[in-house]
Order: C-alpha cells, then sequence, then structure tokens
C-alpha cells in the first residue's frame, strides 16, 4: 500500500474547522488523521465519551462532526457504540438501512483506562464490529489535570502534585494496549502522531476495515497538561517514539508485530525535559527518579521486542 | 381472538416481546427479571424473532447499548430489577433527555442494603424523577397488556420517551396465573412498526445526539422534556381505549374499585391492590362504605383526576412499598396529599410504609388499616400520619 501523504491530507475533513479543541491539542489531530481511514464513499457514526473532544466539538446547537454522533456519559462510548452497531446489524437485515457505515468510538485515558474499562472490556470480547480508539493524553485534562491509570511515573498532576513529601504520581502507568492485546480481537494497535501521519493513517484504515472489534491507543499530547510549547507537539511525539517511552505496535490476529525500532534509541530524559510537567526530575538530586523512569521504559520494551520477536 | 394461558408474569412480559419483535435487546441478569431475557435469549436462539440480543456485562451498558440502538433507529428495550435499575440510574436521565421511547420491563425489588431479592418499590420510585413513564401492574394479565401498550405510548409523536412497564418480584414476575393472550398478530397490528423522524443511520440526514448544552439552553430542554411527559398522560387514555376495542380489557390511569361512594378510601400501587380488594369486598359484605384507588400511571401523576376521584373519602390510607427517609411520608403518600392540597381537599391522610424487602401483607392487616381509618373519623384524633403496617416492635 503507497502512503500518499499530499492526498490523505487533502480528503474532506469530518471534523470541521471551528470547534472549541485548544491550539495545539494533540487530541484533535488524532481524530482527524483517524477520520481519514475511512473511505469517502463510507459513513460513519461516532460515538464518543465525556471528554475534552465532546464538549468541545458538540456544544449545542453546534456540532463539529460530519457524520452521525452520539454522546452518551463518560465510562459508557463502547456500550453505546455496542448497541448503535448492533442496530445496524438488524436494521440493514431489515433493509432500513442505506448504504455501509463504520462504527468508531472516541474516548480518553481518563474515559478508557479507568472509569470506561468495564464497558469497553466488554463490548471487545463481544467482538462488534467496531473501532475503540483511545487518544492518551496521561491525565483528566477536561476537568484540569487529574492524575489517571494512564498518567505517567512522576508526572505532576493536580491530584498527584509535586511537593515536599511527593515527586509527582508514584505508580507506572497502566498498560492498556496490552491488556487489549489479552482481549483475543482481532486488530489492537499503538500509534501516535509520527512523523508523516503514516502509522496512524494505516492503523486507522486497518482497524476500521478488519471486520470485528479493534482497539487503538494513541498518545495524544496535551500542552495545557505536559506544559510544552504548542509548536512543539510533532517533536515531543517523536521523542516518545525514539526514546522507547511510546513504541509503535500492533497486534493483527494475535500475531505481535514491531513498526518501529529507532535505530539509536534515545534516553527518555530527551522525552521529559520537553515537558513541564517532568521539570522537578531535573532539579540536583533527583538523578535517580530518570534512573527509575529509564529502568521502567527499559523493561517494557524489552518485554515488547520480545513479543514482537525482533 | 384471545388464547388462553397459565404464566408467570417475567414469562408473559417475555412474550408480549416475542409478539413485538423488537429490534435489540440488551439485558443483563438479574434476580427476579432474569428470567425475562433468558426466556426471550431462547426465542432469538430459535429464530421466533428478528431481535439482536446483546448480552451485556453490567445494566449500566444494558441502558447504555439500548439509548445507542434506539437512537441508531431500532426499536430496543431492556429488563432489570433493584440494584440493576440503580445501576443504570445515570443513563436513565440521558435516555429521557434524548426522547428515545425505550421500553423496560421493571420487577420491582427492594435496593440493598441489607441486601434482599424480593418485592418493593424502592427501586421503581427511586428512578421516578429520571423522566420516564411508569406504569404499575397488579398481576400477570396486567403486566402483559401493559407492555403490550408500551410503545403505543412512549413513540407517540406528542412524547417520544422512554417507558417503565413494572410488576412486583416474585408476587407477580414468578407466579403463575391465568392470563388470556393476543394473537401475535393482533399484537404487531396493534403495536405497528417503528419509524422513528430522525435517527443515526438515516443516510439522508445525519443526526448528532447528546450535546453539551451550557445554560442558555439547559433549562429549555428540561421543560421541553416536561411537556411531552404531561402528554403522555391523555396518550395513555387513548391508546387503553384502542386496547379495549382489540382485548376487551379496559385501563384508565388508575383503577378505582367501589370508590364511588366510599368514605374509607385506600390508594394503592401493585400486586397487593389484589389483596386490598378482598378486604374491600369483606368490609363491604359487611356494609361498610369503604373501596380502592389502585394506581396504574405513576409518571406522569394524574393528581387532578386523583384528587377528583378522592373529593367524597372522608379519610384516606396511602399505601407506600418503599421508606423514602424524609421521616414524613413516602412517594405516592407525597404525590396524593399534594394532589388533594392544590384541589383544596384536606381529608385526614395515614400514610403507611408496608410489604418492605417481600414482607407478607394480608387481607386482615388491610381490614386492619380500614379500621384505623374509621376510628381517625369517629374520634376526630388523626394520630400519627405516618405508620408502619405488620412491623414486628
Amino acid at each position: 500500500m503507497t502512503y500518499n501523504f499530499k492526498e490523505i491530507m487533502n480528503k474532506k475533513e469530518r471534523l470541521a474547522p471551528g470547534h472549541r479543541m485548544c491550539a495545539g491539542c494533540g487530541g484533535t489531530i488524532a481524530v482527524r488523521n483517524i477520520l481519514r481511514g475511512l473511505r469517502d464513499q463510507d459513513q460513519a457514526v461516532i460515538t464518543c465519551a465525556t471528554s475534552c473532544l465532546e464538549v468541545s466539538t458538540f456544544m449545542y446547537p453546534h456540532t463539529a462532526w460530519q457524520d452521525s454522533f452520539i454522546h452518551n456519559t463518560f465510562e459508557n462510548a463502547a456500550a453505546t457504540c455496542s448497541g448503535v452497531q448492533a442496530a445496524y446489524e438488524v436494521l440493514r437485515k431489515k433493509g432500513r438501512v442505506d448504504g455501509t457505515y463504520k462504527f468508531i468510538a472516541f474516548g480518553g485515558d481518563g474515559g478508557t483506562y479507568d472509569i470506561g474499562l468495564q464497558s469497553l472490556s466488554a463490548a471487545m470480547e463481544r467482538n462488534h464490529d467496531m473501532v475503540y480508539v483511545c487518544y492518551d493524553n496521561g491525565a483528566y485534562m477536561n476537568t484540569g489535570i487529574q492524575r489517571s491509570s494512564a498518567t505517567p511515573l512522576y508526572a505532576d498532576t493536580t491530584t498527584s502534585p509535586v511537593g515536599k513529601l511527593s515527586k509527582g504520581k508514584p505508580q507506572y502507568r497502566k498498560d492498556l494496549t496490552a491488556i487489549m492485546v489479552e482481549h483475543n480481537i482481532p486488530y489492537v494497535a499503538q500509534t501516535t502522531l509520527f512523523r508523516n501521519m503514516r502509522d496512524i493513517h494505516e492503523k486507522a484504515a486497518r482497524a476500521i476495515y478488519t471486520p470485528g472489534a479493534a482497539f487503538l491507543n494513541v498518545m495524544a499530547p496535551c500542552p495545557r497538561g505536559w506544559v510544552y510549547e504548542t509548536a512543539d507537539i510533532m517533536e515531543i511525539c517523536r521523542l516518545a517514539v525514539d526514546t522507547c517511552y511510546w513504541p509503535l505496535f500492533e497486534v493483527i490476529e494475535g500475531q505481535w508485530v514491531l513498526n518501529y525500532k529507532p535505530t539509536n534509541k534515545l534516553p527518555v530524559e530527551e522525552f521529559l525535559k520537553k515537558q513541564g510537567r517532568f521539570k522537578h526530575l531535573f532539579k540536583k538530586g533527583n538523578e535517580q527518579l530518570i534512573e527509575h523512569f529509564q529502568a521502567e521504559v527499559d523493561k517494557r520494551w524489552r518485554v515488547l521486542l520480545e513479543r514482537c520477536g525482533s | 381472538m384471545s388464547i388462553k394461558d397459565r404464566l408467570s408474569g417475567n414469562e408473559a412480559v417475555a412474550i408480549a416481546m416475542r409478539q413485538i419483535n423488537p429490534d435489540v435487546m440488551s439485558a443483563f441478569p438479574i434476580t427476579p427479571s432474569t428470567e425475562i431475557p433468558q426466556t426471550f435469549s431462547s426465542f432469538v436462539a430459535n429464530g421466533q424473532v428478528d431481535t439482536a440480543f446483546i448480552p451485556v456485562e453490567s445494566e449500566h451498558s444494558a441502558m447504555s447499548a439500548a439509548i445507542g440502538s434506539q437512537a441508531a433507529g431500532a426499536r430496543s428495550l431492556t429488563a432489570t430489577s433493584s440494584c440493576g435499575l440503580a445501576l443504570m440510574w445515570e443513563v436513565l436521565y440521558v435516555a429521557a433527555s434524548n426522547r428515545l421511547p425505550i421500553a423496560l420491563a421493571l420487577v420491582n425489588r427492594t435496593l440493598s442494603g441489607p441486601i434482599n431479592i424480593n418485592c418493593d418499590h424502592s427501586d421503581s420510585m427511586g428512578a421516578r424523577d429520571s423522566g420516564w413513564i411508569q406504569i404499575y401492574s397488579e398481576n400477570n394479565q396486567e403486566a402483559y397488556d401493559n407492555f403490550v401498550q408500551a410503545y403505543r405510548i412512549a413513540e407517540h409523536a406528542a412524547v417520544r420517551l422512554p417507558i417503565m412497564i413494572c410488576q412486583d418480584g416474585f408476587i407477580t414476575s414468578a407466579a403463575v396465573e391465568n392470563i388470556e393472550l393476543l394473537a401475535d398478530r393482533d399484537v404487531q397490528g396493534f403495536v405497528g412498526e417503528y419509524h422513528p423522524e430522525s435517527y443515526l443511520l438515516n443516510s439522508k440526514q445525519p443526526l448528532a445526539i447528546g450535546p453539551y448544552a451550557v445554560s442558555a439552553y439547559c433549562m429549555e430542554a428540561k421543560r421541553a422534556q416536561l411537556e411531552a411527559l404531561k402528554n403522555a398522560k391523555q396518550v395513555t387514555l387513548d391508546v387503553a381505549k384502542e386496547f379495549a376495542a382489540l382485548s376487551g380489557r379496559e385501563y384508565g390511569l388508575f383503577e378505582e374499585y367501589k370508590l364511588a361512594d366510599a368514605d374509607y378510601a385506600m390508594v394503592i400501587i401493585g400486586s397487593a391492590a389484589g389483596t386490598a380488594k378482598d378486604a374491600v369486598d369483606q368490609l363491604r359484605a359487611a356494609g361498610q362504605k369503604v373501596g380502592l384507588l389502585k394506581i396504574r400511571l405513576f409518571r406522569p401523576f394524574p393528581g387532578e383526576e386523583i384528587a377528583a376521584a378522592l373529593q367524597k373519602s372522608k379519610v384516606i390510607a396511602c399505601m407506600d412499598r418503599t421508606e423514602s427517609f424524609n421521616g414524613r411520608c413516602g412517594p405516592l403518600g407525597a404525590e396524593v396529599k399534594s394532589a388533594l392540597f392544590d384541589a383544596q381537599l384536606m381529608p385526614p391522610v395515614i400514610n403507611y410504609v408496608y410489604g418492605l424487602g417481600g414482607r407478607d401483607v394480608t387481607v386482615e392487616d388491610f381490614i386492619t388499616v380500614f379500621a384505623q381509618l374509621a376510628e381517625i373519623e369517629q374520634t376526630n384524633d388523626g394520630g400519627k400520619k405516618y405508620r408502619y403496617l405488620s412491623l414486628r416492635e
């Protein structure tokens, strides 16, 4: 499959401009690139968990969504989407729907790793023909940057604040992508906004057009929560991948595939130092914290290489 | 043409569902409603319906999936009880706000704790302000008849709201009684096909559902929802009239039993009404002017009509099968007293709590209640206005 950057980027936007998402928001870029995975002739129903994305794109009486869209609550995007998809199957058999529809649910990491995990797990286990996309910005950004189970070790958030007795979040982040792989669904992938967007585009298209359940975990930086200059987003994503903090891989029918192996694996501090949420790690006396962080990244990278047979 | 059978309340509702042949059912097991999705699953497995059955992992997801499928344009339903309804709480409001005419077969059971699987009305009464239409049934026949009428009320263009058809856990849901069923084609003809005006899978007109509504719009949305709910009252009567022509069985907003000339009236909901009618019959035979008003439609609450029906009653007993923990009255007591007050009627009203967690209630218990009403009138002493019936003290 050839990837033509210009052609893909010039596809008709399915998330119209004029929504209220922040400048430099990784979530918006992720969503637009996922939607580019849809074939132009196909229609979609988008489900969205309560999130920045939902409250900023569908504020009555305006919507930025060109396709049909449903928001229900915080924790039930997967269950809601499964209901829409089941309705489609029945109504199509009865001849009451025209054309081909695809079903994509979006949730942030709070709505996916935490409060929505039960609903997601069950919808995936039932293997509905749908894609669940987590745009993972590593905290509850919509409510003001509270820690989630996706928040990385030592990140400064409003509920894991750095203080006299605190170095930020004391726990490691949950590996949700691996958890979803264990559901034995047809397709799971991890991606981010990397270079020319080929990786996210191809994974979106594959997820959308794989029959059955698919899950995509997309790292989507948040300038407010991560504290970086908005123009730096692509560089931060590149560093996440080149430090192996956020590796790019996919699992197709149970087969683990590593999509990118950096020729020069960078130290994780290259990724950390760009972000204000980690600035305390660079104070004198905190060197061992970066070592802990590096050790965890290395451990997870080794496990991934083993799984991928690389 | 009617078909005579013997069925439990759960079986009766499952058969109504089969006859309706809805598009999507999402459900999760919980005692005592489990038998409904279980029976319906066998209809799906045997090709007796065209329905997609979604075996979800919780009641929250059952209602969430129903919201998705109904919004997509599919006639949808679920069944639950007790804590299952409580787990749905958040999304019940969403279903109503989105104006989705989902039908829910509720088998009334108490809420934890202490954990108890038997009947009272704390589940549906807790959800009474969620914006759903609520209809209560006395027995299996009523549960069946009410379910057959449900979509005609919920889907009416002037209403478009979700509807909860309630029956009492075990007492009605598990007890096998005689029943008259309608023919499948009669039910299908009566209910008709579902053709929503706006839905997600309409390729000619995409739809966005569930917006963030700022203060400038939120209040108007709630008010529009209220107007639709109020319309459900007349629609319920109109649908009942058509149903009577089909079945020969008549329904209203409530049932009046020997009430017209009653000095002492009892207002009650659900299966205990049958027991209370026996008490009324015994006392009538002894020459006492007692009567009963059995609630059918609780949301919207037909307050004016109920006040008018009670206007000649000298003393009234309101029977609540739930505790509302306000220290003054139960939900039915509060509604009835408010309706009487607005109609400038001021009879003594005694609010009884009875039957919590499946506590048995007998004909003798109700005879005691009527005796207390008579004593209040004779002594002109109301005593305690809020009482517990057959409590072990």
